[in-house]
């Protein structure tokens, strides 16, 4: 027992020291170095209104706009105090009918043949803000049609907008789904 | 004169056969069994079974009577062959145990009031004598009981004990003193001093031993019965876990039936490590019996164990690495004699010497020269060797021949006034010395005239043999008396990593403290009184059984052919039982791998169809398949027991590729094997399901 | 795979391969007490914090005061993190104004991030203030993360020192392991974190406008907060259109790095490193991978590099590599794949299911072999959404008793115990007393070590017996048939092995759930931890025993084949039925059709 006092006192040593001072020091690092990013890295409108988070993405269902991947978080989709994924089984049969359902609302606005995977199945976070370029691809008819834009315009928005593996090689190609449609807003408005 | 060696007992030898069946059935008891805790879970698991077998009878349980009568049938063999396979390696033991004891008639002992030839005594049962009683035993007489020859001297007949049935001499003090109760005396008389209690000589330690009475487990047996219990109760986990989890699986399915505990206790009797469980103790009491057959016995099994994981070997130098005995081979004469004078002198001096050396050294001189003498001249008069003067000779015709250490001759013929020596005896001494043999040196009076090599011979082999220690990693260090030159060149003859020389007791059991030290296990034999503190250092001592007593005392296994090249058979018998455990065990958990893809299509397939695809053997039905890998896990257990008492060959190589060798055998082997055998079996089976 | 996505991973294993020695070096420095380029700042402050400890670093510990230490101080953390969570209501820094959790939860969450498990049965962002998450789950992911750092230190010792009672001073490994590695390392790579976009701020939460409102049905409810239903039993819903959304802030890089360097991998969100806060970039991704396998990677060096022989630390690094790689295979050709039912429904791809774009699936796959391979269980893919194959990879580093990498520490000596288990039977194989580093392995540390090894898998087939037999953890999976027995056994392997991470969509915030995990966590933590110590303090008693031709060399191929062999045999033996009746029926089932 003669341990007991050290280990009382290491609980508060370490609290303060692990639990106050550190996070406070990358704190005041990190709001120093990176204020933009530390604070959310929130995009602003011409305005200086905060419209969202280039990180965080946003529910789309309009056929004037680019459609994020499907969110399974809880109320509505999108929702970020609620993220999180579907947790779906591959062989649970609701899952299936969902993903079923979802390629159906896709092909009536006029997709045809295969969809892209992730344009129906649901993101691991809810918040996904990235789409593949193929799933940008296959949305470019539907979006020109509703917001009478050419199919060549918006094909260039969207190549613009294809985020570049990282470094060179690291994850993905993707588009940003709010960069786009933000993009797009001030395009044909 | 013959030497009657242990017989070898075959494995189905029918006189062992039968009280083995018998004393297995006896084994079967739950009190004796619990001591083998995997296989006191199959025993409980076949009574489990012979309830769901009644149940099925009475139609209480849905399974078809064969199925459960077989299972159950097949699951009480598992353990009588288990408590069979115990039973048969005792029986060998007690076999040999009861030709021991034949030797062992109460006899009649004359203990004696006082330690005296002559002395008044009365006689009485062996039984009765007690540590330090004296008896004495006359010619014709059974010695009654282990202990000292305190006066006279007296040829025993040790065949009772050794097989050996040239009688050897036992005489009072020196190395010579030890006496077996149980042997006889063939010529003169002796008084001995007994040194142990009836029920604790010798012959008794050893009957209990062999008969496996007393047998204590080692601590690797311990460690790995650790390992197999918990391999158990994992196995016992996973089948009672399987029982809720099919339930389940039922409802969710919505069909099938869940696993019924007849097939749970099947496929727990299955994955349990039944095969090394049951030949467990079989293999230890086999090891002794392996030894005796070497006419070594180990006073306990930890002494084996301990020979397999030596790496260090005192040998003594005479009589393991080189002949007993050394031999002339060349006459070197100095000072400018001739080879032929000094080859007379030589066989002058030699020829009362009846010592293998003396006699070799007369043999030299015949053949090189043709000297005829047979006989000393009637004046001559022999002086044998002290070990205070080191010379031996004969004073004859006025002459004084001798021959001796050159420092002891040298020393002899300045007293006799020689004034001044051969210019060329040192170097010559020097160089034979450095040879690895022994220097002679011959003189006439006051005269050197030469000296005789003396060699040591190296027995044959015996370099492969210390090659094939190294590839084991032992080390062997070679003891002698000599001076360190010659010490050095027999050791780069025979091959050994390293000598000691002007080797002094004290000295051995420093060496023995030094490398305990550094965490070496060191083994060494030993015969002589003044061996028996450095025997007792050793982690394995080998005592020669015409070693004296205290010698025998001190050792932990002694060696009944007093051959000190045992040792080497020793080691490998101590790694034998190790291996033959790994790799039992290795192949009892490979042959699990088969043993699922029996099982769990089987049992799963009304629940969920889809698994029929792990039925890679394509078993003819659930039940067969079912039955099948528990007549196999079975059927293993007697197909491995000549494994077991025989032990899995050991071959000396490197650690690494012993390895790979086992693995191969063992573990792939042993995960194919049940695949053949549990197929080979559902082919018969399924012939009648 | 792509040749970018061959790329990544190749670069990755060369950079962490690169970083072990160093890395461990430096490690075994900071135990041994030489000096570092960190000395100079952080002497001062470790004598400061021992004289303010009332620590006598002079004094070495036996094993049993050494345990007793540990003990004593993971409770005294246990009960403080209970207290902060059912004070969580009154104390400060709280700005969203969360409750107190529910007396089982607070029990089983401060349970589980004592034991280095971060087992979460509550939703970060909507359950745990800014005070729980740093005074609370940061602390704790340094004292435990530490706490298993120094068990393995005292196992090495035990291995190196000859005739010793003494394995070192339990205060002293422990702030050293904090002071040195871990608080270091967490300032860099958090302020790196912050680069790529993790947040780091205590605003309040961030109300939002949404470019387009989002119309959706929201369930009515009563006065008490209990959903309405109608005649028929359907739940009343009400449609609702939401203007704007609210985000989460919080001090996320902080916590994030030190989650994934004590491979803690307790989220600050509940999407936890799928989070876009937590693991915004592809980059930011290949670097928390990184952190999850940095400390257990260099400890194996660490070790070798103590024991006198670094050859030995590569070889255990060598088996973990191995079966680490083999997971990921398989993971990846499962998943790349795709799920065959969802192809049948015109869809083409990938299982994207439960995964996030950014990462790729070669990130999302290494993230995940990483984070079960070692006990972090953070997470950036739903596990309980991959193909079955694919999620029965992470299951199963998981039921391998944590050793490929494992838990900071906990990886180490349980691959110890590994290690002592196949020396004993490879030794009997070539007829000797089995040793390892000159030490002989007798029945007491096959007791220990095999306590060490298969504490967690007994404790994963009770539970997970257990809970097939009560009605109402049945209930709480969210996938059917198959699937759902793989939630909860992954959840019973996940807490027993100190894991944390889960096939998600089961409901474990129930009394059942909360209380056997708990339990689970607890012994699947404690037990191992004082049987490795225990072994520690019998092999430090031990001479040592020089190496000879006859000793098996455990530092080479044949042992290094030898001992992987024996890790997947006994976790395969161990789990074999229960896997055949949750992922490989399931993988038959979705083949199949049906």
């Amino acid at each position: 027992m003669k341990e007991l006092k050290p280990a009382i006192l290491f609980v508060i040593v370490f609290t303060i020291l692990c639990g106050g001072i550190y996070p406070a020091v990358v704190t005041g690092i990190a709001s120093a170095v990176f204020p933009k990013q530390a604070k959310g890295s929130f995009i602003t409108d011409k305005n200086g209104r905060m419209v969202g988070s280039s990180l965080i993405g946003q529910p789309f269902s309009d056929l004037r706009y680019f459609w994020p991947r499907p969110s399974a978080t809880s109320d509505f989709g999108y929702n970020p105090v609620a993220s999180g994924g579907s947790n779906s089984g591959p062989t649970n049969p609701d899952y299936l009918k969902t993903v079923a359902d979802r390629v159906k609302s896709l092909h009536d606005t006029g997709i045809q043949g295969n969809v892209p995977a992730d344009l129906v199945e649901a993101s691991a976070s809810g918040l996904d803000p990235h789409i593949s370029p193929e799933a940008a691809k296959v949305q470019v008819p539907r979006v020109a049609k509703a917001r009478g834009v050419t199919e060549e315009a918006l094909n260039k928005l969207v190549a613009a907008h294809t985020e570049d593996r990282q470094l060179g090689i690291l994850g993905s190609l993707r588009v940003n789904v709010l960069a786009l449609n933000l993009e797009l807003d001030k395009l044909a408005p | 004169m013959t030497k009657h060696k242990p017989e070898p007992i075959s494995i189905f030898d029918a006189r062992i056969m039968r009280p083995a069946l018998l004393a297995s059935f006896k084994k079967l008891d739950p009190r004796v069994l619990w001591r083998n805790p995997v296989m006191f879970c199959v025993e409980i698991a076949s009574v489990i079974t012979m309830v769901t077998f009644a149940m099925s009878l009475t139609g209480a349980n849905k399974e078809p009577v064969w199925f459960t009568g077989f299972l159950s049938v097949w699951l009480w063999l598992t353990v009588i062959f288990a408590t069979f396979a115990e039973a048969l390696a005792e029986g060998r033991g007690k076999a040999r145990a009861a030709s021991l004891r034949k030797s062992r008639t109460d006899v009649t002992a004359k203990r004696l009031r006082k330690p005296e030839f002559g002395a008044a005594f009365e006689a009485v049962p062996a039984t009765e004598l007690r540590k330090d009683d004296y008896i004495l035993v006359e010619a014709g007489e059974m010695i009654a009981g282990d202990g000292d020859v305190v006066a006279g001297a007296a040829l025993v007949n040790e065949a009772a004990v050794t097989g050996e049935s040239a009688p050897v001499v036992r005489e009072s003090g020196g190395d010579r003193s030890a006496v077996t109760g149980g042997t006889e005396v063939i010529a003169s008389a002796i008084i001995v001093r007994i040194t142990a209690n009836p029920g604790e000589t010798f012959l008794d330690r050893m009957i209990s031993l062999i008969e496996g009475a007393k047998r204590r487990k080692t601590p690797n047996e311990i460690a790995l019965e650790v390992l197999l219990f918990a391999l158990t109760l994992v196995f016992l986990l996973v089948c009672a876990n399987i029982s809720p989890l099919s339930i389940y699986s039922v409802k969710a399915a919505g069909h099938g039936t869940p696993v019924s505990l007849t097939i749970l206790v099947a496929l727990f009797v299955c994955l349990a490590p039944t095969t090394i469980a049951a030949l467990l103790p079989a293999i230890g009491i086999a090891g002794m019996d392996r030894l005796f057959q070497k006419n070594v016995i180990a006073l306990s099994g930890r002494a084996i164990e301990a020979a397999g994981d030596v790496n260090v070997l005192l040998l003594d130098k005479t009589g393991t690495i080189t002949l007993g005995n050394r031999e002339a081979v060349a006459f070197v004469p100095v000072g400018g004699h001739s080879e032929q004078e000094l080859a007379e002198a030589a066989l002058m001096a030699s020829l009362t010497d009846e010592t293998p050396e003396g006699r070799s050294i007369v043999v030299l001189a015949k053949q090189k020269f043709g000297l005829k003498q047979e006989a000393l001249p009637v004046d001559a008069e022999t002086i044998a060797f002290s070990a205070e003067t080191r010379l031996s000779g004969v004073n004859t015709g006025g002459k004084q021949y001798r021959k001796g250490a050159s420092d002891s001759t040298l020393a002899f013929v300045k007293g006799l006034g020689a004034k001044a020596l051969p210019s060329d005896i040192e170097a010559e001494v020097d160089k034979i010395a450095r040879g690895g043999a022994t220097p002679l040196v011959v003189s006439r009076d006051a005269d050197i005239l030469g000296v005789i090599n003396l060699k040591d011979i190296v027995k044959g082999g015996i370099q492969e043999r210390f090659q094939q220690l190294r590839s084991m990693g032992i080390k062997t260090i070679m003891i002698t008396g000599d001076n360190p030159l010659t010490a050095a060149a027999i050791a780069a003859e025979a091959q050994v990593d390293d000598f000691m020389a002007q080797a002094k007791p004290e000295e051995k059991l420093r060496l023995i403290r030094e490398y305990q030290e550094q965490g070496y296990m060191v083994a060494m034999t030993g015969d002589g009184t003044n061996d028996a503190p450095a025997l007792a250092q050793a982690d394995v001592a080998v005592a020669m059984n015409t070693g004296t007593q205290p010698a025998r005392e001190a050792a932990n296994i002694i060696d009944l052919d007093s051959n000190p090249t045992k040792l080497l058979d020793i080691v490998e018998i101590g790694k034998q039982i190790l291996m033959t455990r790994g790799n039992l065990t290795t192949f009892s958990i490979s042959n699990d791998v088969a043993k699922y893809f029996a099982i769990i299509p089987a049992m799963m397939l009304s629940i969920y169809p889809q698994l029929g695809v792990l039925n890679v053997m394509h078993l003819a039905s659930p039940f067969s398949a079912i039955l099948s890998a528990v007549i196999f896990n079975a059927l293993i257990i007697p197909l491995l027991i000549p494994l077991a008492l025989k032990g899995t060959k050991y071959r000396p190589m490197p650690a690494e590729k012993l390895l790979i060798y086992n693995l191969l055998i063992y573990g792939v082997g042993g995960i194919i094997a049940p695949f053949i055998g549990i197929k080979g079996i559902d082919l018969v089976v399924g012939m009648f399901v | 795979m792509n040749p970018y996505e061959w790329l990544q991973t190749i670069l990755f294993f060369i950079a962490l391969l690169a970083l072990i020695k160093p890395f461990g070096t430096f490690m075994a420095k900071v135990y041994q007490g030489e000096r570092t380029f960190l000395s100079p700042v952080f002497v001062p402050c470790e004598n400061l914090l021992y004289r303010i400890c009332g620590v006598d670093t002079d004094e070495e510990m036996g094993w049993k005061v050494y345990a007793a230490g540990l003990l004593l101080f993971n409770v005294m953390c246990g009960v403080a993190l209970f207290a902060i969570l059912l004070l969580q209501g009154v104390l400060p820094l709280n700005p969203q104004k969360f409750p107190a959790f529910s007396w089982h939860l607070a029990l089983n969450t401060a349970i589980s991030f004592t034991t280095n498990t971060n087992w979460q049965n509550y939703s970060g962002e909507q359950a745990a203030s800014y005070f729980t998450q740093m005074f609370g789950f940061t602390v704790h992911n340094f004292v435990s993360a530490a706490t298993g750092m120094v068990v393995a230190i005292a196992l090495i010792r035990g291995f190196v020192r000859r005739k010793a009672s003494a394995i070192g001073n339990f205060w002293v490994d422990l702030t050293r392991s904090i002071l040195y590695i871990l608080l270091p390392l967490s300032l860099v790579y958090a302020i790196f974190l912050v680069s790529q976009g993790v947040i780091q701020n205590f605003s309040d939460y961030k109300t939002v406008p949404l470019v387009q409102p989002t119309t959706y049905d929201k369930p009515r409810l009563d006065d008490k907060g209990n959903p309405l239903k109608d005649a028929k039993g359907n739940p009343i819903t009400e449609s609702v259109t939401a203007q704007s959304v609210t985000i989460p802030m919080g001090p996320v890089a902080s916590q994030e790095a030190i989650k994934e360097l004590g491979t803690n991998g307790g989220g600050f969100f509940n999407a936890n490193s799928a989070h876009p806060y937590e693991n915004p970039t592809p980059l930011s991704n290949m670097a928390e991978i990184f952190l999850i396998l940095l400390i257990s990677g260099g400890l194996t060096y660490t070790f070798g590099r103590m024991a006198g022989n670094p050859r030995q630390g590569w070889a255990l690094l060598a088996v973990m590599l191995a079966i680490l790689i083999l997971a990921l295979g398989v993971l990846y050709w499962a998943e790349s794949n795709g799920n065959p039912l969802v192809a049948k429904l015109g869809v083409y791809g990938i299982n994207m299911e439960g995964k996030e774009t950014r990462f790729g699936l070669a990130g999302s796959s290494l993230f995940t072999v990483a984070t079960t391979g070692t006990s972090c269980g953070a997470v950036n893919t739903m596990h309980d959404s991959l193909t079955p194959l694919g999620g029965m990879m992470p299951l199963s580093l998981i039921l391998l008793s944590e050793v490929i990498f494992g838990g900071v520490g906990t990886g180490l000596y349980t691959m110890l115990a590994f290690v002592v288990i196949a020396v004993f039977v490879a030794g009997l194989m070539i007829g000797r007393t089995p040793e390892f580093l000159g030490k002989k392995i007798e029945a007491r540390e096959m007791w220990m070590s095999i306590i060490t090894v298969l504490t967690s898998g007994i404790l994963i087939l009770v539970f997970s017996g257990v809970a097939m037999m009560v009605p109402s953890a049945v209930a709480s999976m969210a996938n059917p048939g198959a699937h759902g027995l793989s939630e909860v056994i992954y959840a019973f392997a996940s807490m027993s092995n100190n894991n944390g991470s889960a096939f998600a969509g089961l409901n474990g915030n129930t009394i059942f759930y909360n209380l056997t995990g708990a339990v689970a966590m607890f012994i699947g933590r404690f037990a191992p931890i004082v049987a490795s110590l225990a072994m520690a303090g019998s092999l430090a008693e031990k001479k040592y025993v020089p190496p000879s031709l006859g000793t098996l060399p455990t530092d080479k191929v044949p042992f290094v084949l030898w001992l992987t062999l024996v890790i997947v045999i006994v976790g395969a033996l161990t789990f074999f039925p229960a896997l055949s009746l949750g992922p490989i029926v399931e993988h038959l089932t979705m083949l199949g059709g049906n």
